[in-house]
């Protein structure tokens, strides 16, 4: 196995711009493409691509599987909570304008948290798959 | 090219092949978003489709067999099966409205968020602002369907070693 030097070094190389790249299209999503559904996209995939190149148990112990687990869920909380904090602020749910002291900054606070819990949900549900169908071995 | 790549995909027994040819589909899928204008959807086809979507189709192939079985119908009743829907679909598709026509409904309200956008959000990226705000509850049930889909994937593989023994081959594709 240390056929893979190529691989390892390759990763090693682009897997910090992947993972920076995704945290730029997450908050950059305003101005340019991109939101939280790509950047999740991208940083499950940057997960799984170490895993694949360094193994499942050591991409494990820095992404364990009870912290994806617990992301998962996590990312529609946070979307369902900023809804529900446009109820306790005086506006609908899932209403923005109420959030900060004027409606367009409320705006750009609400849609920065929405996509931060899709961002959270899509990367999660992502690297659990991946977990899931790789955590078993061949089973005939 | 798209189409020759479908064709290959349809033709080719093994399965392992197949994974890569649909790679390859979904990056030549990335492209013709991108020339069409959605990079939002090109970024998502590409890291979706041709990478995480791959590495799932060779994981499963790990757990199951690499060649295609053989069929088990005669070539009829998938034939019958196509036509009915393919004439479904097209009586569906005469009740659209007409390709372009600026009075559709999808058509007449993209002005409307294009002209509402910044000064009501401040967002200048209109596709970010239509799916966050304006759509944020549609969103709101992708991200549940996400959701959804995770847990089911979860229940279905993730399984206790000991209880492998006494399971069926059903798989979660």
């Amino acid at each position: 196995m240390r056929l893979d030097l190529i691989l390892r070094v390759a990763t090693k190389l682009i897997l910090p711009f992947m993972l920076l790249f995704a945290v730029y299209v997450q908050l950059h999503g305003d101005y340019s493409a991109g939101g939280g559904f790509q950047a999740g996209a991208i940083a499950g995939a940057g997960v799984i691509l170490y895993a694949l190149v360094f193994g499942l148990a050591a991409a494990r112990r820095i992404v364990p599987p009870a912290l994806v687990e617990t992301m998962v869920p996590l990312g529609v909380f946070i979307f369902a909570a900023v809804g529900a904090a446009g109820w306790l602020t005086g506006g609908n749910y899932l209403e923005y304008n109420y959030l900060a002291h004027d409606p367009v900054h409320g705006q750009e606070w609400g849609v920065l948290l929405v996509e931060l819990g899709v961002f959270v949900t899509v990367s999660a549900t992502m690297v659990a798959i991946f977990y899931a169908f790789t955590g078993r071995g061949r089973s005939r | 090219m798209l189409a020759v790549t479908t064709l290959a995909i349809v033709r080719v027994r093994n399965l392992f092949a197949v994974a890569v040819l649909s790679s390859i589909y979904s990056f030549m899928m990335a492209t013709v978003v991108l020339v069409l204008d959605a990079p939002d959807v090109a970024l998502t086809e590409a890291a979706v489709g041709a990478g995480v979507g791959t590495v799932l189709i060779v994981g499963a192939l790990y757990l199951t067999k690499t060649d295609e079985s053989p069929p088990v119908h005669g070539v009829f009743l998938p034939m019958i099966v196509a036509a009915g829907t393919a004439a479904v679909l097209l009586f569906a598709a005469s009740e659209t409205p007409p390709f372009g026509n600026p009075s559709n409904p999808v058509t007449a309200m993209g002005p409307d968020y294009v002209a509402r956008s910044i000064p009501e959000t401040g967002i200048p990226n209109v596709v970010s602002s239509v799916l966050a705000s304006y759509r944020g509850f549609d969103t709101l049930g992708e991200t549940v369907v996400i959701f959804t889909a995770g847990i089911a994937v979860l229940m279905l593989l993730k399984r206790s070693p000991a209880r492998r023994r006494g399971e069926g081959d059903k798989k979660g594709e």
